[in-house]
């Protein structure tokens, strides 16, 4: 098996890298030879890792993340490290510190986020694949954005040992690519147990997607449908049901109450967890040191000020602020409620229907600096926290478009029929060729 | 409970005996390594790693919950701890909160009143040891600090018990049976540095509760709490309060010391560890064999071995002291059981403690063949002393150490007998004879208070004759010769 060198320097016209790498080797093996950009918040042995944040600058890993090193297995070629909301905080990739990425599609729009760094790698021709991780939407939204396939595995089917966590409760590392093909077959690689993730499990992938879905049931949740959806959005994606209809599907409407408080529990449970996961960055051993002649407590105060974004910052204080005695019950434990009922709505719905589907995003991809308030970005995400809440997997494949920008079909399935989300989607492609 | 007494409460931090670290497989063997070798990526706490927990810990904490009598929880779980502190790499500690392994048992314990007394334990959880800081210069003024984290990882188990021990004593024969019994379920090495940390809780009843941290040797708790109840009482004596607060026990100065407000401002903000599933352990217990704890031990010791109670409560309490007799009278049961148990429990721990060492110095082998010439009258017990602490000092000084046989040769020890040794030579003097005789003639004023009916001249008299026999005289032999010389001479 000789491994061979190439030299990947992109022009990279879109920021989707924050780093590529001079000196590429690869192998022969699943994906021998084929590029394959990593978010950088994935850890990368002696490649500077991030998570577009001032507070990581400098830091490389002296590990490789599970997936990575089964990337390497596989021959694949580690070309770089994408752009994304800085800890994956954000819903544009505007978010980093390191500045924005843009859309391939319309650069004066941003790509979604957070893997919006290889949202854009692969709309913008230069890589055929990548890996993102999705907490909220952070794979399906960027997917969305930019016109491409993005996969949002169940939980505890991708090892998470070497992302460097934001809300592990929540959050998969997950293939995203070109084609559903593509997607699967970085699944296949990437996908199964790792003994140093306690929460991964044995399911391994081995699936070649399926086009045939006659006879597969498919709810459609009203609430994809409702208010705060682009009229326009949804009728694209009412257009690309009706195809999967044509191939054989047929369809059931249904309903997902939870999903009133499903963004409220998700921004809880997840500044919870980011404010723990965040707390070990104190300049001490990565980052910008601290004014040496400062008591420690103040040095950390200060490390921490200056290199944390804005709205890493404040998700780390509602988060502490959630977690403090006298609001634990207030907050966190009603929102592991609320998680818990929306899991059950699916549960419910699984038992009539085989996936459900809907819009990916309420809308098409934000013009830059458009969403200005917090508020309004978390709205954003309505239509995809309740995967990550519920565990459950779920995909973004391209179904035409609206204003000129690209629209995504979102098709979520049963916890580890994640087989089933790739043939639904693959089935549409295949269907639209 | 009586008006001024005292009520303690202790939380007792034990490092569990693993191979490997709690959540890593690192070494635990670290004490005699440079800082910062005995880590990974995972006990550096580096961004994106993630804990998988050492089932041998867990097993050991089973253990002493099945030891301690505690109900083992249907579903327990970790937490994190968070707080800022430069030993704490992750800025959290993963421990158990809410649901801990176990809970509500007792460890009983021989009370300040007579019998025994049952010390309820609260909760019994495991935890992560965080890294160690070390000043240069000292903590406040020293101009840099460095971090250790070899012992970031390694498991503790902690141990709660509810405020049940009414004196210093007792918290320090509670935490001595807890070792003990910890040591006897294999899952502690008390000799190890650092590998206990108690908290103490002590109140004076009616007044508010004190907490002292950072006792960190048997000793030290005795001490701590005797200090902290002076103080304490002296406050109520002068009619001021005794304020809610966190001290820290200072081992070297002996005092406690108010902890700076800022400390005790902690909210550690505990949710469920998300990296962790939950722990199923219920059947796991059930299958835990446990070996013999000390009470058991005990028991056996005064049936098996005629030990008397407190003798069979003294070698009993420590595993490696009761080991030690076990191999001692393994030869021969039934002629050295008695002669061992006085010998270890009023002899050798006293010259042991004396020179701060540990029974690990002692031979049993070596000991045993000890006793014999004692058993067998070769040596008294006066040079049997002698002999035992020639053996220590030797082990102490690191010189080469002879055999109890050599020694008595050496120093001339055998016992000075009325039996003639080598009578095939000739007529022998009897030397304890010839020493009654020198003594009554160069004591005559003694030998005539004797004759007026003085006791005390006889027991003088006796003593004159063994200092002139250098202690290799058996006393009861003296005693009758003696008198039989003394008979003589009227």
């Amino acid at each position: 098996m000789g491994d061979n060198e190439c030299c990947f320097e992109p022009e990279d016209r879109y920021h989707a890298f924050l780093t590529t790498c001079k000196k590429v080797t690869h192998g022969s093996g699943k994906l021998g030879g084929i590029a394959v950009a990593v978010k950088d918040n994935i850890s990368t042995q002696g490649i500077e890792t991030t998570c577009a944040s001032k507070i990581l600058k400098g830091y490389i890993p002296p590990y490789d993340a599970h997936v990575v090193q089964l990337l390497k297995a596989s021959g694949a070629a580690i070309v770089g490290k994408t752009n994304m909301d800085e800890f994956g905080m954000g819903t544009t990739t505007e978010n980093s510190a390191f500045g924005p990425t843009l859309n391939p599609c319309d650069t004066g729009r941003v790509p979604g986020g957070s893997s919006g760094g290889s949202a854009g790698a692969i709309a913008g021709g230069m890589v055929r694949m990548a890996l993102g991780t999705d907490t909220g939407g952070s794979i399906r939204c960027p997917a969305s954005f930019c016109g491409i396939v993005g996969l949002k595995p169940t939980y505890g089917r991708v090892s998470r040992y070497g992302l460097i966590a934001y809300a592990n409760s929540l959050e998969q590392i997950g293939p995203m690519g070109r084609t559903v093909d593509d997607v699967s077959a970085l699944m296949q690689v990437i996908a199964g147990y790792d003994r140093h993730d306690s929460t991964s499990y044995d399911r391994p992938y081995t699936h070649t997607p399926c086009a045939d879905i006659k006879g597969v049931r498919i709810g459609i949740p009203q609430e994809y449908f409702g208010s705060g959806v682009n009229p326009e959005v949804a009728a694209v994606v009412n257009k690309a049901v009706g195809r999967l209809e044509e191939l054989g599907a047929t369809t059931v409407p249904c309903s997902i109450p939870s999903m009133e408080y499903a963004l409220a529990a998700y921004y809880v449970i997840c500044t919870c967890e980011a404010s723990s996961n965040l707390a070990r960055f104190d300049g001490v051993r990565y980052g910008p040191a601290a004014d040496s002649k400062k008591s420690w407590h103040e040095a950390y105060q200060e490390v921490r000020r200056a290199n944390f974004g804005t709205e890493v910052r404040r998700r780390i204080m509602l988060g502490t602020f959630a977690l403090s005695s006298g609001y634990y019950g207030k907050y966190y434990a009603k929102a592991q409620v609320a998680r818990e009922n929306v899991k059950k709505d699916f549960t419910r719905i699984f038992a009539d229907v085989d996936v459900i589907a809907g819009p990916t995003m309420p809308t098409v991809a934000f013009r830059l600096g458009e969403k200005s308030d917090p508020l309004s970005m978390y709205l954003t995400d309505i239509l995809t926290v309740p995967v990550n809440l519920a565990g459950i997997p779920a995909i973004s494949v391209p179904c035409g478009k609206a204003e000129g920008m690209p629209v995504g079909l979102q098709i979520m399935g049963r916890p580890w029929e994640d087989e089933r989300v790739i043939d639904v989607a693959y089935a549409y492609e295949q269907g639209c060729l | 409970m009586a008006e001024g007494q005292v009520i303690v409460g202790l939380e007792v931090h034990c490092q569990l005996d693993t191979k490997s670290k709690l959540f890593c497989g690192c070494s635990t063997d670290y004490r005699a390594d440079g800082p910062n070798t005995h880590v990974c990526p995972v006990c550096l706490g580096l961004p994106g790693t993630m804990p998988v927990l050492n089932k041998r810990a867990i097993e050991y904490a089973m253990r002493v919950a099945k030891a301690l009598n505690c109900t083992v929880l249907q579903e327990s779980e970790f937490s994190r701890k968070n707080y800022f502190y430069p030993d704490l790499d992750k800025a959290y500690q993963i421990t158990q909160y809410d649901k801990p392994l176990a809970e509500g048992g007792y460890l009983e314990i021989e009370g300040d009143e007579s019998g025994e007394k049952r010390i309820r334990i609260t909760r019994v959880h495991v935890e992560e040891d965080p890294g160690r800081l070390v000043h240069m210069g000292n903590a406040e003024r020293g101009k840099y600090s460095l971090v250790d984290y070899n012992r970031a990882g390694i498991p503790l188990i902690e141990i709660v018990s509810e405020p049940d021990m009414r004196s210093p004593k007792e918290a320090r024969k509670f935490l001595n049976k807890l070792r003990a019994t910890l040591e006897y379920l294999s899952v502690f090495d008390s000799e190890k540095e650092g590998s206990l940390r108690v908290d103490a809780n002590i109140s004076i009843l009616g007044s508010e509760r004190v907490e002292v941290k950072n006792i960190t040797s048997y000793k030290g708790v005795e001490k701590a709490l005797t200090f902290e109840i002076t103080r304490q009482k002296s406050l109520l004596r002068r009619g001021q309060k005794v304020e809610r607060e966190t001290r820290h026990f200072l081992e070297a100065r002996g005092v406690t010391q108010s902890s700076r407000s800022k400390e005790q401002e902690h909210d550690y903000r505990y949710f469920p560890e998300p990296d962790l599933r939950p722990l199923h352990v219920k059947s796991w217990v059930e299958g835990i064999v446990l070996p013999e704890l000390p009470d058991a031990r005990r028991e056996r010791f005064i049936v098996q071995y005629g030990c008397s109670l407190n003798h069979a409560r003294t070698l009993t309490g420590d595993l490696r002291l009761a080991n030690f007799y076990e191999q001692v009278v393994r030869p021969d049961p039934a002629g050295l059981a008695t002669l061992a148990d006085t010998w270890i429990s009023d002899t050798l721990i006293g010259e042991l403690n004396y020179r701060n060492m540990s029974i690990d110095a002692v031979d049993p082998a070596t000991f045993t063949g000890l006793l014999g010439l004692i058993r067998e009258g070769v040596i008294t017990d006066t040079s049997g002393i002698e002999v035992l602490r020639v053996m220590l000092d030797q082990h102490l000084n690191n010189q080469a150490c002879e055999k109890p046989f050599a020694i008595v040769d050496r120093l001339n020890l055998r016992k000075v007998s009325s039996a003639p040794a080598g009578s095939e030579t000739g007529p022998v003097i009897n030397p304890v004879l010839q020493s009654i005789a020198e003594v009554l003639a160069s004591q005559p004023g003694a030998v005539e208070d004797f004759r007026k009916g003085k006791k005390g001249a006889f027991n003088f008299l006796v003593g004159q004759v063994m200092k002139k026999t250098r202690g290799c005289a058996d006393p009861a032999e003296v005693n009758r010769m003696l008198a039989e010389e003394l008979k003589k001479e009227a």
